[in-house]
């Protein structure tokens, strides 16, 4: 199908089971342990013997031969692989960095070794006895100092380097306003909370991953290339994975080392990566330096918007493309973005949750606080008056729709934003200082192709089966949603089967296009099987419609099992899209407030409140949409507050490499939250309506926080996290 | 009344056995050698799972955790960082909640041990797993079973009158309030973030039990 002109009424509007705040398909499997993630599936394949990956203890360099015989010859151990013995390797389109290092070493802790042995016990113990000898080399570990040798990056995701639109330079030098200021956000890790983990075995010349990952497509692709081995040779698996958040959007050294360790041995393997491994080993955000310039006329409005941003990663890789919402967000006829791009020898940079406008966000979303200040507009009204409904830099393009201004009204109301006072260290409540913040939330919604097969059995149960991806956010249970509103049957007559590459390919789950993607995908393959329901019964006819399990088309009423009867029928098709996301810009909007108290001894920061209000078109599931944004709400938290991941600047590693050390938001410090969703849908998006909702909630939650800790003590933390060795000097004189 | 001379003998015993220690830790690849170049070390551990005795031969080095998923193929009890930060394999021991990777299995003989699969099962859940999936306490759901084992011991431990690190007063009986919750669920991270939602689950279950 074909998504080519606006949605029009489609069987989705009815809206008897899409739309509803329906308990999750899967649920009572993820509360009872009977969700099989891949290290739990004992059952795809018996004999399974267990992998340990060895890393590199050096961040860049060569290893000089390694002496396996001990670790060959210890208790259980079945084979040692490194690249001496692995055979001839490529490398997938989606990876930076090669997955097995040796001799050469890209970075810290990249895989080097794989033992397998008949307990995990043995291979953990064998491992220690590989004996590595390295030649070290000098390595860029420090992106302040790497910054002087950035260049113009030409390979981006999403558009160029630089933009502009109208004169900056002029522009911002004849604003009777200006506003300039550089900000900062740290690496950052994933740190989902199931490691990476593969069990793989090998069938003659084809390959089984059971594996954790968010893109079957792609990384079939990539396990393919990287073997040198036919694509069609390779399936993987994952109906469950354990979080990603961008992090398992491709194939990691747990894929590739099982399904090394496997053709070694003729057994199957089980590999999990070490909690204190995957820091280094896997991908992170990388750490960014922003700098941001506005200049608006003396009643606030913008005429002059800059953005710079720059970022490292290893050769080969691609900057952290921090500026791209400050190309759309906020009006001005005089714009510039660049970004730059250091080497650095770090661990590789990569995606994670909202790539871009995360941190970009984090520091945009600051600066229209401090130049709301600066103009003595109030931050909420100084956003509404620099909303605007086209594309800034091609003003013929409008949105597909944009509520950004409706975001902030509701969302000011329902928090009693008015109870703010616009100055700094004046409100208290006992010995805690309290403070208001609020920042836009701007992400925008992707369209990518994506397939789906629906089958109708004589019992009337509806199978649907895609390769999309469950990574927390839902997938089961919207999909379910769709086919039983397209076939007009309730949720119980519903099977789905995902995650499987012998399965068509829809979009999986990657910036936040999944839900909306794949669910118009499934609505194209059940207009396909409406169809073929209607021609088995002989009932082509236009009117007919599906409801309670019935076909029905003026007085005839005939059951939807009837059509199947004799044959099981079956719908497939994809949904692909014209140039509709050319024409108008397609978007995600939202507002969020928070107010946190800052004790006015110690400088600890609690959050008390927090309130997000999206605008995403229509929400096919409030209830998991709900949680995907307070999720992302507490993952902002965690980006304002505490995460960061340390570089050590001699050694070229994260030092603090475990859940210990690079904390992550506990219960603690997290209040009860609030998420309203604008009731709209957008036609311009996809025949749901519907767009992504699970990125949108994490960027600008920082900066909200960020602002409130303003608000509350009158010091301005322009690096996060904002932890209060940063503050505490400036805090007010405790009475 | 202790003479001089002891305290001096077993400040120097102290020290020596400090010193050893430090020795081993400083060289873990010679200690693993010995180790593992032999036959592994097992030994017999009996305990109860789920209601059923269980007996087993395992590792000596082999976690509770382990033993409950690759020797028991239990595997509900997550391995999220198979060193007590993250809580996603916490399971019910003799009453109390563990983080089962920071335990051996043959330090368990005799005991009597809860996994999220002796709680319920998808056709009949436990209230507090019926509550999470209410209150969609979940999004992944890999550190839903730690949660769910946490919380249902919480509740237990507020019952006995154990107190936390926010009760005001330590004599006084703990309540069931957000912040009592919180604070005692804080060893069980959920990286998708709902907590806010596991909250309310514990809550409505607390309630019910009132």
């Amino acid at each position: 199908m074909k998504f080519d002109a606006p949605a029009t009424n489609n069987p989705i509007d009815q809206l008897k089971v899409v739309g509803k705040p329906l308990d999750r398909v899967d649920g009572p499997l993820k509360v009872t342990g009977t969700a099989a993630y891949a290290h739990d599936r004992y059952d795809s394949i018996p004999n399974q013997a267990y992998g340990y990956v060895l890393g590199s203890a050096i961040a860049k360099g060569k290893i000089k031969p390694m002496n396996v015989s001990a670790a060959k010859a210890a208790a259980g151990v079945l084979g040692v692989v490194t690249a001496e013995n692995a055979g001839k390797l490529g490398k997938g389109d989606y990876n930076t960095a090669k997955l097995l290092g040796g001799p050469e070493v890209d970075h810290y802790h990249q895989a080097i070794a794989i033992v397998v042995a008949e307990t995990f016990e043995q291979a953990r113990a064998a491992a220690q006895l590989i004996q590595v000898e390295y030649t070290k080399a000098d390595g860029s570990y420090d992106l302040h100092a790497a910054m002087a040798t950035a260049i113009r990056p030409e390979k981006i995701f999403g558009g160029e380097a630089d933009s502009s639109a109208g004169d900056f330079d002029k522009g911002f030098a004849a604003a009777p306003i200006k506003f300039d200021a550089t900000y900062e956000t740290p690496d950052q890790a994933h740190a989902m909370m199931e490691p990476h983990a593969t069990i793989a075995a090998w069938h003659g010349d084809t390959l089984t991953l059971w594996t954790s990952n968010q893109m079957i497509d792609w990384s079939t692709g990539d396990i393919a290339k990287t073997l040198g081995i036919p694509k069609e040779k390779v399936r993987l698996s994952s109906p469950f994975i354990g979080g990603g958040f961008g992090g398992k959007l491709w194939i990691r050294a747990d894929a590739l080392m099982a399904a090394l360790g496997a053709r070694a041995t003729g057994r199957p393997v089980k590999v999990a990566l070490a909690r204190p491994f995957m820091f280094n080993n896997t991908v992170h955000r990388p750490a960014t330096v922003q700098r941001i310039r506005i200049g608006a006329t003396q009643q606030g409005k913008i005429t002059a918007i800059g953005h710079e941003s720059w970022s490292g990663d290893l050769p080969g890789g691609g900057p952290e493309v921090a500026v791209m919402q400050t190309r759309l967000l906020y009006a001005g006829e005089n714009r510039m973005t660049a970004m730059r791009l250091a080497v650095l020898d770090l661990p590789e940079a990569n995606a994670m949750r909202a790539p871009g406008e995360a941190p970009g966000m984090m520091a945009l979303e600051i600066a229209m606080d401090e130049m709301a200040e600066k103009l003595g507009l109030d931050p909420v009204e100084f956003r509404i008056m620099n909303d605007t409904q086209v594309d800034p830099e091609n003003p013929s393009r409008p949105f597909s729709m944009r509520t950004f201004a409706e975001c902030f009204k509701t969302g000011a109301e329902k928090f009693g934003w008015n109870n703010r006072n616009a100055k700094p260290a004046t409100r208290r409540d006992g010995r805690w200082l309290l403070g208001m913040g609020v920042a836009a939330a701007f992400r925008n919604n992707l369209l990518m192709k994506s397939a789906a097969r629906v089958r109708l059995d004589s019992r009337g149960t509806v199978t649907v089966e895609t390769d999309m991806t469950d990574i927390g956010t839902g997938s089961y249970t919207i999909i379910a949603q769709t086919a039983a509103e397209m076939m007009g049957v309730t949720l119980d007559k519903v099977a789905v089967r995902l995650g499987d590459s012998t399965l068509p390919v829809s979009a999986g789950s990657g910036g936040q296009w999944g839900g909306a993607c794949s669910t118009a995908g499934v609505y194209a393959a059940c207009v396909k099987l409406r169809e073929e329901v209607a021609r088995a019964l002989g009932l082509n006819h236009p009117d007919a419609t599906f409801v309670d399990g019935e076909l029905r088309v003026g007085n005839r009423r005939i059951p939807l099992a009837q059509a199947a009867a004799k044959k099981e029928l079956v719908g497939e098709d994809q949904i692909e899209y014209s140039d509709v996301d050319k024409k108008y810009q397609q978007s995600t909007f939202g507002s969020h407030f928070v107010e946190v108290g800052v004790d006015a001894a110690t400088g600890e920061v609690r959050i008390r409140r927090m309130l997000a209000v999206c605008s995403a078109g229509r929400i096919l599931n409030p209830k998991t949409a709900r949680s995907q944004v307070i999720g992302a709400m507490t993952m902002g938290v965690g980006a304002a507050l505490m995460e960061e991941l340390a570089v050590d600047k001699r050694a070229g590693f994260f030092v603090n490499h475990d859940l210990a050390s690079y904390e992550v938001p506990v219960h603690a410090d997290i209040p009860h939250q609030e998420v309203i969703f604008l009731d709209e849908v957008d036609p311009l998006a996809t025949p749901m309506k519907a767009k992504g909702v699970g990125e949108l909630g994490i960027c600008g939650v920082a900066a909200a926080v960020a602002n409130a800790i303003y608000n509350a003590t009158g010091v301005r933390v322009r690096n996060y996290p904002i932890t209060l060795d940063k503050y505490i000097k400036g805090l007010p004189e405790v009475a | 009344m202790t003479k001089p001379s002891e305290i001096e003998l077993s400040r120097r015993q102290l020290l020596a056995a400090t010193g050893a220690s430090v020795a081993a830790a400083t060289y873990p690849s010679a200690v693993a050698a010995q180790a593992s170049t032999q036959t592994p070390s097992t030994a017999r551990v009996s305990f109860t799972v789920n209601n059923t005795v269980r007996k087993l031969e395992v590792d000596t080095r082999t976690t509770l955790l382990d033993a409950l998923r690759e020797n028991l193929r239990l595997p509900g009890t997550k391995k999220g960082c198979d060193h007590g930060q993250c809580g996603a394999c916490t399971v019910i021991v003799d009453g109390k909640r563990i983080n089962s990777c920071l335990s051996l299995a043959v330090m368990h003989e005799g005991g009597k041990i809860t996994t999220v699969e002796g709680l319920g099962n998808p056709k009949r859940l436990h209230p507090m797993q019926a509550a999470f999936v209410k209150h969609d306490g979940f999004q992944c759901g890999f550190c839903t079973p730690g949660q769910i084992c946490s919380a249902v011991a919480v509740l237990d431990e507020i019952k006995a009158g154990i107190p936390s690190h926010v009760a005001a007063d330590l004599n006084a009986a703990p309540q069931i309030s957000n912040a009592e919750l919180r604070e005692r669920m804080s060893g069980n991270i959920c990286r998708c973030g709902a907590y806010s939602n596991i909250v309310d689950a514990i809550t409505e279950v607390a309630g019910r039990k009132a």
